[in-house]
């Protein structure tokens, strides 16, 4: 089984290859380095966002209110920064994170305390969320001029020749790799989906992990909220209007199972990578933007099918297994 | 029985006294819910009681409602459809571009309902024929059809709709009984007779609370679920119809997040997002419910974006609130 998993990932980062070496014909400067790292800082937030659904997705339920989530921590992040602009940096950051866990634990008590499916549960914080961003706002914009310079700065300064952004996209995944396969939450994040009753009587406790799943999908909106808010350097209520559909799309090419249990770190980040490489590919090889759309998905019901295929083989394999013991 | 229901699966409720459980059913509450915002809107607004303000109200929900009735089919037989909307935006746009081609009425009619059954048996043929999830599937079309929009208008947008075109949206077909209500209130009793009177209903239900135990009973699920993704589909086509001819134009963003509303408007109505219950009664009274609320708050100017924090509010709560209740009385 995990053969099969590193031979998807194979195969994503050969398309993504693909997709490099066939634009690099038309345009020879797209492969340099220098353009493929901004590519990575480009895609970062969405790797990011990306691995705090996988976690959600891994039990079986789904976060349709991250992006809402992102575009109200965010609101507020900068407008506590337009208000008090002496508040330091890394606080606003470490806010960010507890505000965003806050909201996703919000998702999570209503899934594991009144059992409400988590479809309908981010479906409904997914339009309050969004709403709230409006109502503490006003409806204002927050812009480059109201924000501190050293809001804007921060994950725009370089070290180690890669920007700061790019760097807190590193560490996320880093962490969310040794959660997923160092920790006993992990383990039960990937128990869940694959046999939510066997995990009970393993001694997990489903409602709870679902909403740590929820809470960590929260904190990782939170944060975004700060990176999307300085990157973009405008807070309104419209920012990352429809995104939430972008970060499962990541997933699903990342070869994440919509139905749990089935989903890996670098695949997710593949699955980012590979939707990044596309958009900064289009404008250069003069396809208009409005292709972007319907390529990316194309690429889902691509991933799907194979996905679809790589599960069912792993049920075949399974039952050889048991026939050979 | 209850001896069953404590070890096993829990029992439906309707197997309760038939009065009682009439009385607390979710349709009565939704009664309640949609009484008690009718009051407080003639209260809070003086404009609201006036026959055609009733009659603007209905054009808040009729089309959403419309996509929500086959959509409830649809989630009851353990499946959904993200893609509604998109599939507004390519059929509105195949219309805009027909259009361009001098098509006249009875043509865009055709080529918008046609191209949303044809985007629905896509959504279906993905699902039966591959064995894919709705959900992801649904995804990705939602963005392939929406982008085919895009493609084909980029920023541009198609306008010049002739008057017999826009009649379907604008159009009364009596006094202040628009074209668009009468439209709603014939597929509301006709997705009633086929939900609640026909095999075919039950076979729906079948499905939803156990399609392995429907296939197994000799039920057809592939065919009919292929076909309720086809019925999704054409009544979105519909819907796309109205709402161009209300517009009088065609974006490639048009009917954008309708999707989430029109399940809004199902799962409020009480129909199981796990598949396997619900009502077309209440899916009418949660769009019912919806158009009041919206239009409620817009006679007080309260902005659409402040309006989505009750909708989504409405939705949380009107789920919670059961849960809670049953919780506190298992408790005392």
């Amino acid at each position: 089984m995990k053969n099969l998993i590193k031979q998807r990932e194979t195969w994503l980062a050969l398309a993504i290859l693909l997709v490099i070496v066939l634009v690099t014909l038309r345009f020879s400067r797209f492969s340099q380095p220098a353009n493929l790292l901004t590519i990575f800082n480009d895609t970062s937030i969405l790797m990011m966002l990306a691995l705090g659904q996988m976690a959600v997705i891994l039990t079986r339920s789904i976060d349709l209110s991250m992006a809402s989530n992102l575009a109200l921590t965010g609101m507020i992040v900068a407008m506590l920064n337009a208000a008090f602009p002496g508040v330091p940096i890394p606080l606003l950051l470490g806010l960010s994170v507890v505000i965003g866990a806050g909201l996703g634990a919000f998702n999570g008590v209503l899934v594991w305390k009144l059992n409400i499916p988590p479809i309908v549960v981010t479906l409904g914080t997914l339009t309050i969320f969004r709403g709230l961003v409006f109502v503490i706002s006003g409806g204002a914009w927050v812009n480059a001029a109201q924000m501190s310079p050293d809001f804007i700065a921060l994950q725009r300064g370089v070290f180690l020749g890669l920007p700061v952004l790019s760097w807190f996209a590193i560490v996320v995944a880093a962490l969310f790799y040794v959660l997923m396969t160092r920790t006993p939450l992990g383990r039960s994040l990937y128990a869940i989906g694959v046999n939510p009753t066997a995990s009970v009587y393993t001694g997990i406790d489903v409602g709870k992990t679902k909403f740590y799943a929820f809470v960590i999908a929260g904190a990782v909106a939170g944060l975004c909220g700060y990176l999307w808010i300085s990157r973009y350097v405008i807070a309104s209520t419209e920012v990352a209007g429809g995104y939430e559909l972008t970060i499962i799309a990541a997933c699903v090419i990342g070869g994440v199972s919509i139905a749990g249990g089935i989903g890996s770190v670098a695949g997710v980040l593949l699955g980012a990578l590979f939707l990044g490489v596309i958009n900064n590919a289009l404008p250069v090889i003069n396809i208009s933007p409005f292709w972007q759309m319907a390529i990316s998905g194309s690429a889902i019901l691509l991933a799907v099918v194979l996905n679809a295929r790589g599960e069912a083989s792993k049920g075949r394999i399974i039952l050889k297994k048991a026939e050979a013991a | 029985m209850t001896d069953i229901s404590s070890t096993g699966r829990q029992l439906p409720d309707r197997l309760d006294n038939p009065l009682r459980s009439a009385v607390l059913s979710w349709e009565s509450l939704l009664v309640l819910v949609a009484v008690a915002i009718f009051i407080a809107n003639s209260f809070a607004s003086p404009y609201f009681l006036n026959a055609w303000s009733l009659s603007d109200l209905t054009f808040n929900f009729t089309e959403k409602a419309l996509i929500a009735l086959a959509m409830a089919l649809l989630i009851i037989s353990g499946e959904i459809d993200l893609s509604v909307a998109a599939i507004i935006s390519l059929a509105s746009t195949l219309m805009g571009l027909a259009l361009q081609y001098g098509a006249d009425t009875p043509v865009l009619v055709a080529i918008g309902v046609g191209a949303g059954l044809l985007c629905g048996a896509f959504n279906g043929l993905l699902v039966t024929r591959l064995k894919l999830p709705s959900i992801v599937v649904t995804i990705g079309t939602m963005s392939l059809f929406r982008g085919i929009s895009f493609i084909i208008l980029g920023d541009q947008s198609f306008k010049g709709y002739p008057p017999s075109f826009a009649w379907f949206g604008q159009g009364y077909v009596f006094w202040v009984i628009s074209f668009e209500l009468v439209l709603f209130a014939f597929f509301a009793v006709l997705y009633w007779v086929l939900l609640h009177r026909t095999n075919f209903g039950r076979r729906v239900f079948a499905i939803g609370n156990n399609d392995v135990a429907a296939q197994f009973s000799g039920v057809r699920v592939d065919q009919i679920k292929f076909i309720l993704f086809c019925l999704t589909g054409l009544m979105s086509g519909i819907a796309a119809v109205l709402l161009t001819a209300r517009l009088g134009s065609t974006r490639p963003s048009i009917a954008e997040g309708w999707e989430l509303e029109a399940i809004t408007m199902v799962v409020l109505g009480g129909v199981s997002i796990l598949g396997g219950a619900g009502s077309i009664i209440g899916v009418v009274l949660a769009a019912l419910i919806m158009g009041l609320v919206t239009f409620g708050l817009g006679l007080l100017n309260v902005p659409g974006i402040v309006m989505s924090i009750f909708i989504g509010g409405l939705l949380i709560v009107v789920i919670a609130l059961p849960i809670l209740f049953r919780m506190w009385r298992q408790r005392a």
